[in-house]
This record gives structure tokens, sequence and C-alpha cells, in this order.
């Protein structure tokens, strides 16, 4: 039998979204650096107001090049569609704004990262959206949690900053039983090392900021529809089963089927929120893109070095990192997370805090910042700076110790890489010891 | 909105405005385990200008309810008391792919009811696969791929949708996924065993418009110069580049060619 064939994920990390620029033969994806779009006519302006013909109106809403960017992560990742926002935060808000309104009710792990968890915890319910957290590997915990007002269940891929491993599968099989859709941050694994829609995941979002971009050179978020949650059955989403007044009565899932929640977030979101990505930022994710498959290989074969010589440190006190059998989530990641765990991990030095500050001190190679998935290594104490509105409570359920130190592996020499880590963890034994 | 048809719900979707017999009417027919959504840029640019839309969904699909109808004459039957239910006695008929034969049918069927045809990607005989009828049988989902990734052209399957930030091979697929156990089958057998075509195209009496894609590989436009030549009063378009996913890969030339004809 002749079997279907289409282009595979390195292609698709290249060209998806893409064909030279009609107008010009731009091999390059073009960046359409403008506010708005000109209309042929009056009618041909009613009729994309209207939705009836496609097209863009406004770059709040879309804009060409956030277009190939968005086709391409939807395409990378196996969903219908996407939009592309000014931020991860933005987009995880974005997927939030769409689904619920005020008494509503989030159950989200608590390992997650700190700018999303304030969101959850502090900014959220002053809009009267409530979360409880939980700790993401009790699957029974999840499914106690959930409250007849639930209307998401949140997790990440990969948990920051201790990387605990998330049960696609069993969470999503969980939402699913009570009607609510699984929104999964998959910054830290990127569509080359999971696949969560095809896992169960309803929806995606990913600051770009990171892997995808690889450069550290833009803020950006990506919020992505897997299409396959049925929101008419479940019977708890008005915003997407029932007339919209916003929209002359527009009911998104009769009129646009598998992609209604992706529809409704850019003509409502994205209009009404405005937190959209620059056509220069999506240019710029778009080239970090083209190259994701290979500086993701090397990122997570740069890593395992990485992990190897740390974990027979004597300076380490413990090393936390999927792929090690210490690592609790082990046997999860080996299932999940074939092609490896990425390039963030933390650890502990011994001596504590004060031996931590002097090991970052003393690096050379690796830059002292609030960030992870840039092409060049990057270290972090957590519990001072990313994380460090959360309680000690917070911190504690979350596994955030004083002592951690987050480093995301970059793409230098792992040779220096690690010289640069024996470097700083010399200096962090001579403090403990003075 | 649903209404009752052989004494079964059906949906049919109106664009959320209430029918009115003094106004002209456009039904959308849609193709093998889809719906009503395929059509929602048309509908809506159809409401807008003040036309009757209809955009049903054939029995077992989408929002109306089973069994599946087993023939290309039986849908065009229920299509056309449809109409009789919602009280329209005559409309434009636009059909894509199976939807196109079903439109054909009606038209042959009941020439008094049909002011006018358009058929997008379509080619009678509709001859269908071994491979897509054995697959569809088992409901193995290879089926899915096959209608979906040979249902766009090569170019599409790198993107590119008119439409932006949708991802045209994920909602093709998304949605013949939303079919239940055994409809695309049925529908693919119904296409496959559909004969009566170049009989029905001579029985056509209103102008007609053929819309395909050039680089169609289910429907090619080779496929379809028997129908064209059947039918007696015919225009045909064909769109560069395109594939049969006509309505994602090429929204605006469909509209532009369904507003000459509609």
């Amino acid at each position: 039998m002749k079997k279907p064939r289409t282009f595979s994920f390195d292609t698709l990390s290249l060209h998806a979204g893409q064909q030279p620029d009609p107008a010009t033969g731009a091999r390059a994806t073009p960046i359409y650096q403008t506010a708005a779009f000109a209309f042929r006519d009056t009618d041909h302006a009613a009729s994309i107001f209207n939705i009836e013909r496609a097209g863009h109106v406004y770059s709040r809403i879309s804009n060409p090049t956030n277009a190939v960017l968005e086709e391409r992560i939807a395409a990378l990742e196996g969903g219908v569609g996407a939009i592309a926002t000014a931020s991860g935060q933005a987009a995880t808000h974005l997927a939030v704004a769409t689904l619920m309104g005020a008494g509503s009710h989030i159950v989200s792990s608590h390992s997650i990262y700190g700018g999303t968890h304030n969101l959850l915890a502090y900014t959220l319910p002053r809009f009267g959206i409530d979360t409880t957290f939980v700790d993401p590997t009790e699957i029974d915990a999840i499914r106690a949690a959930i409250r007849p007002t639930t209307r998401l269940v949140f997790g990440e891929t990969l948990g920051n900053p201790g990387l605990d491993v998330l049960d696609i599968p069993r969470v999503a099989a969980v939402a699913h039983e009570a009607g609510v859709p699984l929104l999964v941050d998959a910054t830290f694994t990127t569509p080359y090392l999971s696949k969560p829609f095809g896992l169960g995941a309803d929806l995606i979002v990913h600051s770009a900021t990171k892997f995808l971009s690889g450069h550290g050179v833009v803020i950006g978020g990506l919020l992505v529809d897997g299409g396959g949650f049925d929101w008419e059955a479940s019977g708890k989403f008005p915003t997407l089963t029932e007339p919209y007044a916003g929209f002359h009565d527009l009911d998104f899932v009769e009129e646009f089927g598998p992609a209604a929640f992706i529809t409704r977030a850019r003509k409502e979101g994205s209009r009404d929120f405005g937190a959209c990505m620059s056509a220069n930022t999506a240019f710029l994710i778009l080239q970090g893109m083209e190259t994701l498959p290979i500086r993701m290989q090397r990122h997570v074969a740069n890593t395992r070095q990485v992990v190897t010589h740390l974990n027979e440190h004597d300076a380490v006190d413990w090393v936390a990192y999927p792929e090690l059998e210490s690592h609790p989530g082990h046997a999860l990641a080996q299932r999940l997370l074939p092609h490896g765990c990425g390039a963030v991990l933390s650890f502990g030095v011994k001596g504590g805090r004060t031996a931590g500050q002097r090991f970052i001190e003393k690096l050379e190679v690796f830059s002292h910042l609030a960030n992870v998935g840039d092409a060049k290594s990057l270290v972090i104490h957590p519990a001072s700076t990313t994380h460090h509105r959360m309680d000690t409570a917070a911190l504690e359920a979350a596994g955030i110790s004083e002592g951690l130190v987050r480093i995301s592996v970059g793409l230098e020499d792992p040779g220096d890489l690690i010289a640069d880590l024996d470097r700083g963890l010399r200096a962090s034994q001579k403090a403990r010891k003075a | 909105m649903q209404c009752l048809v052989d004494g079964r719900s059906a949906y049919v979707g109106t664009g959320g405005r209430a029918i009115d017999a003094a106004r002209e009417s456009v039904v959308f027919v849609h193709g093998v385990g889809q719906n009503h959504t395929i059509w929602v840029l048309p509908t809506r640019h159809f409401v807008r200008k003040g036309f009757n839309v209809v955009s049903v969904d054939l029995p077992g699909h989408g929002r109306s309810a089973g069994p599946c109808l087993s023939s290309i004459e039986q849908m065009a039957e229920w299509v056309a008391e449809v109409l009789s239910v919602i009280g329209l006695a005559r409309a434009a008929l636009v059909g894509h792919s199976m939807g196109s034969l079903v439109a054909l049918a009606m038209a042959a069927q009941h020439p008094d009811r049909v002011r006018s045809l358009a058929m997008v990607a379509t080619a009678v005989p509709m001859e269908v696969s071994d491979a897509l009828l054995e697959t569809s049988a088992a409901n193995d989902h290879t089926a899915l791929d096959m209608l979906t990734l040979w249902g766009h052209s090569s170019t599409a399957h790198l993107g590119g949708s008119p439409t932006p930030g949708l991802w045209m091979l994920g909602c093709g697929l998304r949605l013949m996924e939303e079919a239940g156990r055994d409809v695309v089958h049925t529908d693919l057998n119904a296409c496959n065993q559909y004969t009566e075509g170049l009989g029905h195209a001579t029985r056509v009496a209103c102008p007609t418009l053929l819309i395909l894609g050039e680089r169609d590989a289910l429907t090619p436009v080779r496929a379809t110069q028997a129908l064209a030549d059947a039918i007696p009063t015919v225009a045909t378009v064909v769109l560069p580049g395109a594939g049969h996913a006509l309505l994602s890969e090429r929204p605006d030339p469909v509209l532009d060619a369904l507003i000459r004809i509609v």
C-alpha cells in the first residue's frame, strides 16, 4: 500500500508556514513591519472584518511574518493553529482569558516557573480566578483538587526548576474525566523532545524566548491549539459554545469547529488585550527555529556530559536531571522523553547558599542571568531570583532549596563548560573552608 | 439550527439568521467525513449579502443524527427534503468533493429546485482507491492521513495558510477525526458507487461552475473532462497550484468564483 507522505520535523523546522515571497521571490521570511494592511475596496474591508475572507487587518491581531511563526509551531506540535504573543506569560494569560472568567478555577502543578506561579497565585485571584496548586506527580491529588468551577489543568512538561516530569497521559485523562482541557507549558522540551498533543494535552504554551529562539535576543510567546478538545461535549466553555456579543453573536465552535479556541483567542484576546508580538521579533524567532533540531541535539549531548561530571563531583551534593536514575521522574522520562530531557538542570553545591553564591560568581563562561534556553550557558540561584516571590512553604513544595543552583547548558564546547564549572566549584569549597 | 428531517435531528447552519423565503438561497454540502464548518468563510459572506444560507451536516456528520446515508442519490433526496422542511423552494447548490456529487444528483433529480450549481474539487466518476476503501473499512487512522495528505497540494504540506496562523493539515485531519466510526468509509463507498454521475450531468438544467485545483491528487483536473462535456451549460475555473482542499488552500478565489455563480 502506498503510504501517505509528508515532510519531516527537520524540514518543517526550516520551511513550515513559508513559501518564497510571491511578490519579490525573497527566500527568507520578510519582516512585514507595518501596523495595518490596505483593503482593495470597501466590500473587501467589510469581508475581512467579518471573517469571510482570509487576510490581515491590523498587526495587533495578525501579521504575515507572525503567521509564518504561528504556522511553524503549529506544524511542529501537530496542532491546528497558533498565536504569537508578546511573551510566554502573555500566551498563558491569553489561554486563561479565552477559556474562563470570574468564578472559575484552575488546578496547577506547583512545580512551575515563578512568574506563572505569581500570575496564578496572586494576580488572577484579583479577577476572580482562583488556583489550587498540587504536586503534579500525585494524580489523585489533581483529581481531588478539581471543582465544579474548574476550567483548566495546567503543568509544565518539565517543571521549573526541579524538572518534575509531567505524566501528560495520566494528567490529561484526569482533566478530560472532568470535562476540562490540559494546558502544558512545553518551553523546556520544545516539540523536538516532546509532543504533548500526541500524549493527550489540549493546549500548549511556549516561551519562545528560550530554546525555540536559541539566541536570547527577543521576548516572545506562542499559544498552540491542538484542536481536539470537545468544547461542546464539555458544556463548560460558553466563550466557545455560546453566541458572543462582541462579534455579532458568533458561536465559535459552531462556525470554526476544531479551530474554535484559537480563533476566539485571536478575535477576542489578541484584539482586546493586545499582547501581540512584533514582526521583527517573529522573524528573529524564526531564524532560531530553523536550527531547532540540531541545536536541541547538541544541547542534550552537552547536558549529558555536564550532568555526568557534576554527579561525580565531590563539591556537589545532588543533581536533579530526569535521565539520572536518582531522579523521581526517571522512569517516566524514559517513556515520555526518549530523545532527551532538555538542557536545564539543577544541583546543590556543598556548603549551601554561601558556597552557591561563590560558585556562581566565579563562573566565566556561564552567564549569571534570569533566562534559560540560550545558545550560551546560563546559571542562576532561583530562591533569590526567579522564584523569590514564593514563600518558604511554596518553595519547599516546589523542591527549591536555598542551595539549589539552576543551569541551562548551552552549545559551547562541553570541555570548556566543565572546566568553567570546576573553577566555580573549587572556589565554592574554598569559601566553605574559609 | 436543528430541524427534523425524515424523523431525525438534522443540523442546518444558517449563519444565525432566520430563513426568509422571499430571499435568494444558497445551499452548501460538505465532503467525506467532514461537516458544515468547512464552509465558514463563504457562508459568512453570503449571509452578509442577504442570502438565506443553508449549510448542512449530512446525516451522521457533525451535528446531524445518524445513520449515514449510503448513496449519493439518498443524500441528494435528503438535501431536497431539508429545503422542504425549512420552506425553501429553490436554491443555488454548492458542494465540495462528495458534496459536489450530492449537488449534481439533486440538480438532476430536482431540476426545478436548483437555480445554479457549483461543484468544488470534483470528478465524475469519483473512483476511490482500494487502499482508501480498505483502511477506512477498518476505521484505520491511515485513511484519514491519506485523505488529508493527498487532499492538500504538496506546497500546502509546507503551509502558507491564507487564514493567519492556521496549520491546514492539522485542521483537515482534526476535522475528520471528529467523524464517527464508519462515517468516512460509508462516504467513500457512496462516492465510489455513484455510477449515475455522467447521466445526471446531462440532465442539469441550470448554469454550472466547476471549481478545480490544478494539483488536486484526489480528483485530478483531467478526471473532470467527461463531466464538463456532459453538462449542458458549464464553465470551469482551475486554481493554479491548489490541491483538493480548496476551501483551506484558496478560500478567496473559491469565494470569488462562487460569487459568479450563486
